[in-house]
């Protein structure tokens, strides 16, 4: 069972520990809230306790005679210069898209909104100001359902708006010619699945709260902020408030997780901007956890209805999506577009020839969704492979066979999609065999049968999740079709010290994926240089002053590239004057093993490394005519497709028919990411993905009352599960290289979140399909799981 | 968030505690490790003016053997009453039950007088006390007092306890002779119980001649379910008999709904878990 694998001779495929972990593990290290300045003052922000009202008065006159308080303001105060959060996606040319101010004026739309702020000498101080300050509320009819804020005579979220709905997008592969109609499908198909699936409202919760520093010293503005995106964040600034781009500096110094959540430009961020402003000296918001999970972006909330046609012999002929995607009361960056990330992926790896998405946005009194890991995709490939199930079972066939009926071959690739798609690369057989083996299918299902036989109380189930997802972010003419404001290309720049040692600028901004040591093994092959004398600069606009950030599996997929290229450039601006050194031609060079060398000579003959040129171009006395003395390089690499990473994910499950208890026995990760540059990061980024996805399948939901309060506003309540509720994963591979990356490599940052739900889910289901259940809603509580035996209305 | 200011105050022996607590009237609170206090404060569910911090009391930490009762000190921890042979050997129930609690670094700060005196109807302890008829020791302005469990819990997160008294120390039955158990369940590793179940029972060849049975979260305060224990009292020690027993788990209780569960649920889970429980306890094998 084991292979044996190449072992690497160089930097990429080990499996270095990461050079960053030291300090993130310790915290002992820059994150935004140890930013400490002479004069720093500390925001503190009263929050909606209402989901609708209209602000009638707000008083904040008694929390400036509070000790310590500097100034305090609402959103009345500000309503003319606040501006309105940006959205980046607008999806159609008729978007309801209404104002988002930072601080609420007339009105707040949902739980948690922002309505006033203290600022003072001490957080403590500011805190307890707050209580001083005077809001009277008149509460407005809430509407939280997303069918019931599109019927008729539906309360508004937007009085002014006139309705509640968003938009509607619309994929239908018959008109974009991408493939047949979906209806001709359905009118030919023998068997028809229809389903109706609710992606529950999820929280990203990652573990470092937001927080953000402002200082508005001189007419320089620098915000230090806990953000995935400081790139986006400087231009969106200077956008909103009309502060010139180069008086705005954004830091992201290091990043405690964001998992989408820090992809946003928040109102936190634009209220400390203002409240630096106002009183001229340097503030800093801290968000509390309570305060991060009420109003920090959520993520999916989605309501599937679904339909999948085939015939009898499995394959599938067809499939229609419609869609309700629950935006929360405002927009944000991406809000509109997340829900069509998916609208690619319903098709999955599957061959069928028609498919019609249709998606409607909703407004409701929630807390704005947005990104969160995997964005859209896990979505789409919950409903595929849950239908994919549903489908075996309908034509009580092996859920891996009809999903072998229906899969690209490898030998079919690149492979066109009924999506549009241009898939690169894959072998989807090869993964799904391998996990198959891993896990032990046959034995599984045969101890299966044998506790169905004796009716033992603990029923096992097993779960069978092939995925696909498309990652990357993103071509920019692709971005640009879908309208989407900005592209997708990402930079690099290597400079070469007169010693030797190589300073990396990406245009990436990791908040934990380790790109300080991918990218330094990287450059460590193409440069010849050891792996400690790379060092990796990000997230600091004054030193990677160009890049698109860190979200959407694209660093290493699109930011790898621009790094290659600029590796290859540095070799080749080295050349001459390694050839002036050498005293040879440039021509009769090669650079092997580190070094330029005359072609044919012996590996261990003299030669001169990229350190020796470098020092060369520093001293810059003997340069040849017409040789810039530098080896210095940037690029910039905007990728023409997407890459698609795939894999096969199994999941066994142990389900106690007494309790409702789901008990994940076993779990098999197969993963192909195309070729592996630190084998040690894909396993943690699957493993914390595959930890994700259960979390969705089994643990965590955003839960509002009636009245639009938020129930799971601590972990307590929200239930994140930790490493005593999470399984041992079985992580493998097979290495299918990306035909369009120059190292083979496809992103990794999503799979396991994409993968794993339903896995988990099928495994639920396919435990209790004897006692006639077929669907487990999201997620699946003991009680609910309890309630579907009972045939309960509650499932 | 941060808590509204507070003034604070720890004292190093009993006496000074109570005075402090006199002294400070009913906006004080007794600070017993904070495991419960301290979210508290920080979501300002509480706004006490003076916390009293027992953490200086070393004359109320420790187990001690009492003949047919162990005393533990209120301030003992967790881990330490976990790591204690006595606790071990005499009282598994609440050793095991203690195993449970939250995770390692509550253990580590968390006490068993804090947690009983918070009479948080979802902590372990209480429905263990309840199970095992505890003796709660308690001192204030008026000196010293005793006060059964079944008296002790009052209503959600509210005791027996009078203005300025404090808990000091737990006066355990050991259980030499009893066979104990409880069953825990909960969403994850290291939330409340949803329910949970603190059982003991005393075997005599093959009936069961005498049984306690504690509930966790199944009201506002501790259950003790007697139909349970009269049900098992002389019954046989089968399978069948656990059983029939344990569907009575839920009279008269009134279990809460939450986030978590609902009542109904909780029901159904009490006499599940409480069959498991009894099996367990009674070392009983299905026949």
């Amino acid at each position: 069972m084991t292979t044996v694998q190449e072992r690497p001779t160089g930097e990429v495929g080990a499996a270095r520990k990461r050079k960053e972990d030291a300090r993130l593990i310790t915290g002992r290290t820059m994150w935004t809230e140890n930013v400490m300045l002479p004069g720093m003052l500390h925001l503190a922000i009263l929050r909606s306790p209402m989901a609708h009202a209209r602000i009638t008065r707000v008083d904040t006159s008694a929390a400036l005679r509070e000790p310590g308080v500097v100034t305090a303001f609402s959103g009345r105060d500000v309503a003319e210069t606040q501006g309105s959060l940006p959205c980046a996606w607008p999806v159609t040319e008729d978007m309801v898209h209404p104002d988002h101010p930072p601080l609420a004026v007339d009105e707040v739309r949902h739980a948690g909104e922002a309505v006033a702020v203290v600022v003072a000498r001490d957080r403590a101080s500011a805190v307890d100001a707050l209580a001083t300050i005077e809001v009277d509320y008149e509460p407005l009819p809430v509407v939280l359902d997303m069918e019931e804020a599109l019927a008729e005579d539906a309360r508004l979220v937007h009085a002014d708006k006139g309705t509640n709905k968003a938009y509607t997008w619309i994929f239908d592969s018959g008109e974009a010619g991408t493939g047949h109609g979906v209806d001709a499908a359905f009118a030919g198909a023998e068997v028809v699945i229809k389903r109706r699936y609710i992606q529950q409202r999820l929280i990203p919760a990652f573990m470092e709260p937001r927080s953000v520093v402002v200082d508005p010293t001189g007419d320089q503005h620098t915000i230090w902020s806990a953000t995935q995106i400081p790139h986006i964040l400087r231009v969106m600034v200077a956008l909103v408030t009309g502060t010139p781009e180069h008086k705005v500096r954004v830091v992201a110094p290091d990043v405690g997780g964001g998992f989408g959540g820090k992809l946003q430009v928040t109102a936190e961020e634009l209220i400390a901007f203002m409240a630096a402003q106002r009183v001229g000296k340097p503030v800093k918001y801290t968000e509390s956890r309570s305060d991060s999970l009420l109003s920090a972006h959520h993520g999916r909330d989605q309501i599937q209805d679904l339909e999948l046609a085939a015939r009898r012999d499995g394959t599938v002929l067809g499939l229609r999506v419609n869609l309700l995607a629950n935006m929360g009361a405002y927009l944000g960056i991406v809000t509109p577009g997340v829900p069509l990330l998916g609208a690619f992926m319903y098709n999955a790896i599957y061959k069928f020839p028609a498919y019609r998405f249709v998606c409607t946005g909703v407004y409701t009194n929630t807390t704005t969704t947005d990104a969160y890991r995997g964005a859209g995709r896990p979505e789409a490939t919950y409903a595929i492979e849950r239908l994919m199930d549903e489908l075996a079972v309908e034509l009580d066939m092996d859920p891996v066979e009809v999903r072998r009926r229906n899969w690209i071959r490898h030998d079919e690739f690149p492979f066109d999609t009924v999506a549009g798609l241009t898939y690169d690369s894959g072998n989807y057989e090869a993964a799904t065999d391998k996990a198959l083996e891993l896990f032990g299918y046959e034995a599984l299902r045969a101890e299966q049968a044998s506790r169905r036989e004796s009716g033992d109380p603990v029923q096992l189930g097993i779960g069978v999740s092939t995925y696909t997802e498309m990652c990357g972010l993103a071509p920019s003419r692709v971005l640009g079709a879908l309208r989407y404001a900005a592209g997708g290309w990402e930079t690099a720049s290597i400079r070469v010290l007169p010693t030797g040692k190589v300073e990396v600028v990406t245009g990436t901004s990791p908040h934990g994926q380790g790109h300080e040591t991918a990218w330094s093994q990287i450059v460590a092959d193409r440069l010849g240089v050891p792996f400690e004398d790379v060092e990796v600069l990000h997230g600091d606009t004054r030193t990677s002053h160009k890049g698109l950030d860190t979200y959407g599996s694209r660093s290493l997929a699109v930011g790898g590239i621009a790094l290659v290229n600029a590796c290859t450039k540095v070799v080749d601006k080295a050349k001459p004057v390694a050839a002036h050194l050498l005293e040879c031609d440039v021509s009769d060079l090669e650079f092997a093993d580190g070094a330029f060398r005359v072609r044919g000579a012996p590996s261990d003959a003299a030669g001169k490394t990229i350190a020796d040129c470098a020092f060369a171009v520093f001293a810059a006395h003997d340069m040849p005519e017409g040789v810039e003395p530098t080896i210095d390089a940037d690029a910039t690499y905007d990728p023409g497709n997407f890459s698609f990473p795939h894999g096969t994910h199994l999941c066994a499950t142990e389900v106690d028919t007494e309790t409702g208890r789901v008990t994940i026995r076993s779990y098999v990760a197969v993963d192909d990411v195309g070729r592996v540059i630190n084998p040690l990061i894909v396993e943690g980024q699957v493993h914390g993905g595959v930890a994700q996805g259960i979390a969705q399948a089994l643990f965590e939901e955003a839960v509002y009352d009636s009245e639009g309060n938020l129930l799971t506003g601590t972990f307590i309540d929200y239930t994140p599960p930790s490493a005593a509720d999470l399984p041992d994963i079985v992580s493998d591979r097979t290495e299918t290289p990306a035909p369009d990356h120059p190292l083979g490599a496809k992103g990794v940052g999503e799979a396991g979140t994409i993968a794993s739900t339903p896995a988990v889910i099928n495994a639920i289901v396919d435990a209790l399909r004897p006692y006639g259940v077929s669907d487990i809603r999201m997620p699946a509580t003991p009680e609910r799981v309890w309630q579907a035996l009972r045939g309960g209305a509650r499932s | 968030m941060i808590p509204a200011a507070f003034e604070y105050t720890k004292p190093s022996t009993v006496d000074e505690a109570v005075q402090a607590l006199a002294d400070g009237g009913e906006d004080a609170k007794v600070l017993a490790g904070g495991q419960s206090l301290i979210p508290m404060l920080r979501l300002r569910l509480a706004a006490p003016t003076l916390l009293v911090d027992l953490g200086g009391l070393g004359e109320l930490r420790g187990v001690r053997d009492d003949g047919d009762a162990l005393v533990i000190g209120a301030m003992t921890r967790y881990a330490d009453l976990l790591r204690d042979p006595l606790v071990r050997d005499h009282a598994p129930l609440l050793a095991q039950a203690t195993a449970t609690v939250a995770d390692r670094q509550v253990r580590h700060l968390g006490t068993i007088g804090g947690s009983l005196a918070e009479a948080d109807p979802a902590g372990d302890l209480p429905s263990v006390a309840v199970a095992l008829d505890v003796s709660f020791e308690v001192v204030g302005p008026d000196g010293w007092r005793t006060i059964s469990a079944a008296d002790f819990f009052v209503d959600f997160l509210t005791t027996a306890l009078g203005d300025g008294e404090m808990l000091a120390a737990l006066r355990v039955p050991k259980q030499d002779g009893w066979g104990t158990h409880y069953e825990k369940f909960n969403r994850v590793a290291q939330a409340w119980s949803i329910v949970g179940v603190a059982v003991a029972v005393r075997r005599e060849n093959g009936t069961i001649a005498e049984a306690r049975v504690g509930l966790t979260n199944m009201g506002n305060r501790p259950v003790r379910a007697r139909a349970v224990e009269e049900a098992l009292t002389g019954a046989p020690a089968t399978v069948d008999a656990v059983s029939s027993a344990a569907a009575r788990a839920a009279e008269g209780a009134d279990p809460p709904a939450d986030v978590w569960a609902s009542a109904e649920y909780r029901s159904h889970l009490a006499t599940v878990l409480t069959r498991r429980a009894v099996v367990a306890a009674g070392g009983i094998h299905a026949s």
